[in-house]
This record gives structure tokens, C-alpha cells and sequence, in this order.
């Protein structure tokens, strides 16, 4: 943690460290202490008078139905995306371990999604499954399956989740990818000479030394599911048909600069910090723990 | 390769050949349908197999028409998000190596008040505190304008502790062997240390141009003039209601297709990095 080396002066390293304070007061801790103020305040419609409403918003908030279907929603967003994303990119990576030949060509074509801007992303799935238009939808059709995310909520989310799992699937490929390069050779010819198939390899080998990745993972597509999609949903579903597709991100969202709800926007974001920071601090104390090994 | 089984491996590659074409697909359809012409595109099914309107699609797209929902051209578009992501980029890796510098080699009054302070800052994503830094940056005057669009985006420590977490790796030695040879701080800094963190500078070169590029809402709720529109956000107006044929989709397709080749390049060409910045950063 420290150096035994260290420089000497008074007033350098206030001078280095200015900068980035600087940024994040102004940026950070000023917004962010705004909205935990404003969480408590009610303002009329006007912006003429604010006022000191305690736990209002919040209680308003956790009563409002619309809110807990939020709630909800995101959940199953987020599980659905971090489990589909996780399980197909971990198949990848198993199989792009195995092979010599091309690795590198299939590899390079993984990670281009990754470069693609989630609005950008929604933009082309919402292309492909166009009712009007789209490829995917006609064919979906042509197979007697009528394709409307415009009108059928389940078809809306299985649109979203799709496109936020192609655009995430890179990182979780690289991830895996990197993860099982570093076991140790020797373990899996062990096992081989022990008889083991490639089959039971993977279950009793690899997938288990994977469990640090995989746990590391689940987190980062739980965080990416909850905040990062807002460009695939505004592009994709603008968080309807109703609000069937308005994950709690989507909601501060429209509830602060569509509806100008401030306190019961701002509410909505000091809940969501809490999340963040729930969901971090389970991660640090996971890495600690794995560190002390 | 612990066993050598000719159907596994035909196996292996016929499942990843499939993973790539899903992969793909919506890229390749992108790709496509920029070099059609609107009328064609909105046929059922449209064409699988690229046109020949290539040349006429990106010309418009690049200059513009003022046939469509903005008026401005992508080249205008392009280039703010390429300042944008610059100012983003640069500006995030110097003042993390400052910071980092002195949080590492220094001994000062609070310095555990600042490391932590910074910490707190990697959790929240700018999307959950939206509403309220716009307001700041509306008071500072900063709506529409490059400031507004990048400085609230600098404001997180993940490079700061990419730094810290190398800098604590450089041995000892080297600072010793510096400061007999009666070099200052500065000078260890600028001689020693920066041109030993370039690996690890090349990787967040890559991870925060694209972070920087693809950044969608903030500049979205930012920009009220369409001059300081990224592409990004520029593309999402096009497209105006939703997703219908009244839509021009083959000038819609060129523009996506051209927001996504600067950050695809970078990724592509700078892979190895890439992949080393992002397997650290998160570590």
C-alpha cells in the first residue's frame, strides 16, 4: 500500500492532485449531494419554492405501483441479460480455447460489438425487427410467428435483452477467454491421462476455476444491464409499448426531464446509488476475500 | 493440445463459424442496407446482398441533404464526437497520472480523505446522477459546449487507480537510483515513470476513446443545437418517432456504419491493448 521511497515537499502533491480534485467536486460531489438534498424537497411547478418534505418523495415513491413494476422489470431485465450473455459467451470462449487455426480471425470478429455505441446497437436490432420492414420480422412471419414489439410487451423485452446481450457478449468473451488461458495446462492433462473427456473437463476443471470470473462477471452485466441500456431502450422501445420496457434508469429519466418530477426523480436516483454501492461493496468484499488465498 | 479429436474441432469451429454469423448479422445488414436506396430497402424482404448505391448513400450522409430531421452533416457530427472523446480521453489519462503520482510517492495531510474520495467516485455511472449535474453545468454555462459535454464524463477514477496500481509495482530502486543521480520529483516523473505506464496508457487509450465516442445520453440531454450534436445522438434524431418506412434507412445505415468505424478501428487496431486495458482496469 505505501512506499518506502517517498518524495518530500509540502506543497507538490496538493498541486498533482488538484485537478482530478477539482473535477470530481464540481462534477461529482456537487451533483450528487444535490440529489440527496433535492431527494428530501418538494418543488412546485414553477421551480418559485422548494420545501423541506422529509421521506415524502420516497414513501410516494415505494406506493407508487408503477415504480414497483419497475422495480420488478429491471430484475428480470437484468437477470435475463447477465445469464443469456454470460452462458453464450462462456460456450464461445470454450470452444475459441480448444482451437489453433483462424482463433484470431473469429476472435477480432467477437469483440467488434463491443466498439458499437448501445444506441447504435439498438438502432440495428430495432432495423432487423422492424414489423414494417425489418428482415427478421419477415421471416419470423413467413414462419407463422407475427413479430410486434410495438404492441406485444414480451416481444419488446425479448427485443432489448437480444440487443443488450449481442453488444455485451465481447467483454464476457474476452473475459472467459482470458480466464481459461490461465489455467494451468497442467491440471487438464491430468485429467486427460485420468481419463477425463472434454465434456468432463469442463465440469469439473474448468468451469469451477472459472467461478472468480464468472461471480466477477455476473456483477459487471447486473451493472451493465441496469445503467449502460439506456441508449439500446431510447432507440429500440422508447420504453414502451406502455411502460413495459422502462427499467428504473429509463424511469429517472423520463420522470425528471419528460414528467419534471424533480424530487421524485431525484429519489428515484439517490435509490439507484444505493444499488450501485450495494452491488460494489459485494464485489470488493469478494475480490478481498479471493486476494487472501 | 491434450487430445486430438477431428469431430470436436470440426464441432469447435462450426459452433464459433455460427456464434460470429449471429455476431454479425445486424452489421453486415447495416452494411447492406447503405448501399440501397431508401425505396428498395423498405420492400419486404429487403435485399440481402449489397447494392450499388453505396457511393451516392455515404455522400449524402457525409455532406447531408437537409431532407432529413437534422440539418447538419455527419462530417460536422463526427467531428464532435472525435473532440469530444479526445478531450475525454486525454484529459482523464493526465490528470489520472497526476493524482495517481501523488497518492502513490507522497506523504501528505488527507491523503486518506482524498484516496477515498476518489474511490467513491468509481461506483456511480454519470446516468444515475443525471439530473442533478445538469443542473450544475447549466449554472456554470456549460450547455452546448465541449466543456459541458466532457468534464462531468472525466469525473471518475477508474484510470486513477489503474495508475495507483502499477505505480505500486515500479520498484523502489528506481526512485532511489533517481534521487541520488539528484533528479526531482518531476523530473522522476516525467523521465521514469510516464514512459514505463505507456503499455498501460495505450490500453486506457482504447477503453476511453470508445467510452468517450459512444456516450449518448449526457450529450443527448446537453445539446439543445444541433451543430453540438455527437453522431451518436445525431443518428437517434434522424431516425425521429421510431422505426417505420418513412424513414431514409439507407442514409440512416451510412451514418450508423460511420460512427462505428472510428471506435471498430481503434479496437481492431489496437487489440492487443485493448484486451490488457480491459482485463486490468478491472481488476
Amino acid at each position: 500500500m505505501e512506499k518506502r521511497v517517498l518524495f518530500r515537499s509540502k506543497w507538490l502533491p496538493w498541486v498533482l492532485i488538484a485537478p482530478q480534485l477539482l473535477i470530481i467536486g464540481i462534477f461529482f460531489f456537487w451533483p450528487a449531494g444535490q440529489a440527496v438534498l433535492q431527494s428530501f424537497q418538494m418543488e412546485d411547478a414553477f421551480g418559485m419554492s422548494t420545501e423541506w418534505v422529509g421521506l415524502d418523495n420516497f414513501r410516494q415513491i415505494f406506493s407508487d405501483p408503477s415504480y414497483l413494476t419497475s422495480f420488478k422489470r429491471t430484475a428480470l431485465f437484468s437477470v435475463l441479460v447477465a445469464g443469456l450473455g454470460i452462458a453464450t459467451s462462456l460456450a464461445l470462449a470454450i470452444f475459441a480455447d480448444r482451437i489453433v487455426r483462424f482463433a484470431m480471425v473469429y476472435k477480432t470478429l467477437l469483440i467488434v460489438p463491443y466498439a458499437v455505441a448501445p444506441v447504435i446497437a439498438g438502432v440495428l436490432w430495432v432495423f432487423m425487427f422492424s414489423p414494417s420492414i425489418g428482415v427478421v420480422a419477415y421471416f419470423l412471419g413467413k414462419l407463422g410467428y407475427t413479430w410486434n414489439h410495438l404492441m406485444n410487451e414480451g416481444q419488446a423485452m425479448t427485443l432489448i435483452v437480444l440487443a443488450s446481450v449481442w453488444k455485451q457478449i465481447s467483454y464476457n468473451f474476452l473475459f472467459f477467454l482470458a480466464g481459461l488461458q490461465s489455467i494451468p495446462k497442467a491440471l487438464i492433462e491430468a485429467a486427460s491421462i485420468d481419463g477425463a473427456g472434454p465434456w468432463r473437463r469442463f465440469w469439473n476443471i474448468q468451469l469451477p476455476l472459472l467461478s472468480p470470473t464468472t461471480f466477477f462477471l455476473l456483477v459487471i452485466n447486473i451493472v451493465y444491464a441496469f445503467f449502460d441500456t439506456f441508449g439500446i431502450i431510447d432507440a429500440a422501445t422508447h420504453g414502451g409499448p406502455g411502460q413495459s420496457t422502462s427499467i428504473l434508469v429509463y424511469k429517472v429519466y423520463l420522470d425528471g426531464f419528460k414528467a419534471l418530477d424533480l424530487g421524485g426523480s431525484a429519489a428515484q436516483s439517490v435509490i439507484l446509488m444505493l444499488i450501485v454501492v450495494v452491488l460494489t461493496v459485494i464485489q470488493f468484499r469478494y475480490v478481498e476475500k479471493k486476494v487472501q488465498y | 493440445m491434450v487430445d486430438r479429436n477431428p469431430w470436436l474441432n470440426f464441432f469447435s469451429h462450426a459452433v464459433l463459424i455460427l456464434g460470429v454469423a449471429i455476431v454479425a448479422f445486424p452489421l453486415y445488414l447495416a452494411l447492406v442496407a447503405s448501399t440501397h436506396t431508401a425505396s428498395e430497402i423498405v420492400q419486404s424482404p429487403m435485399p440481402l446482398l449489397p447494392g450499388v448505391h453505396m457511393w451516392e448513400n455515404y455522400k449524402e450522409a457525409l455532406l447531408g441533404s437537409g431532407k432529413l430531421g437534422s440539418n447538419t452533416n455527419v462530417v460536422q457530427m463526427m467531428w464532435v464526437s472525435f473532440v469530444v472523446a479526445m478531450i475525454i480521453t486525454v484529459g482523464k489519462i493526465a490528470i489520472s497520472l497526476l493524482s495517481a503520482f501523488a497518492i502513490v510517492y507522497f506523504r501528505f495531510p488527507f491523503k486518506m480523505f482524498c484516496f477515498w474520495a476518489i474511490f467513491v467516485t468509481l461506483m456511480l455511472p454519470v446516468e444515475v446522477r443525471i439530473l442533478p449535474t445538469y443542473k450544475v453545468v447549466a449554472e456554470l454555462g456549460l450547455l452546448n459546449s465541449y466543456a459541458g459535454l466532457s468534464l462531468p464524463l472525466i469525473a471518475s477514477a477508474t484510470a486513477t487507480f489503474l495508475f495507483r496500481q502499477f505505480f505500486l509495482s515500479v520498484p523502489d530502486e528506481l526512485v532511489e537510483a533517481a534521487r541520488i543521480d539528484g533528479a526531482g520529483p518531476m523530473r522522476f516523473f516525467k523521465d521514469i515513470l510516464v514512459p514505463l505506464s505507456k503499455t498501460s496508457i495505450a490500453a486506457l487509450f482504447v477503453i476511453q476513446f470508445i467510452y468517450g465516442w459512444n456516450q449518448y445520453l449526457w450529450p443527448l440531454l446537453m445539446t439543445t443545437s444541433e451543430d453540438m450534436y455527437p453522431v451518436v445522438v445525431g443518428i437517434k434524431a434522424m431516425l425521429g418517432g421510431g422505426g417505420d418506412a418513412s424513414v431514409d434507412w439507407n442514409i440512416v445505415m451510412a451514418t450508423a456504419i460511420l460512427a462505428m468505424l472510428p471506435p471498430t478501428l481503434v479496437v481492431i487496431l489496437m487489440q492487443k491493448w485493448f484486451v490488457k486495458g480491459l482485463v486490468d482496469t478491472e481488476k
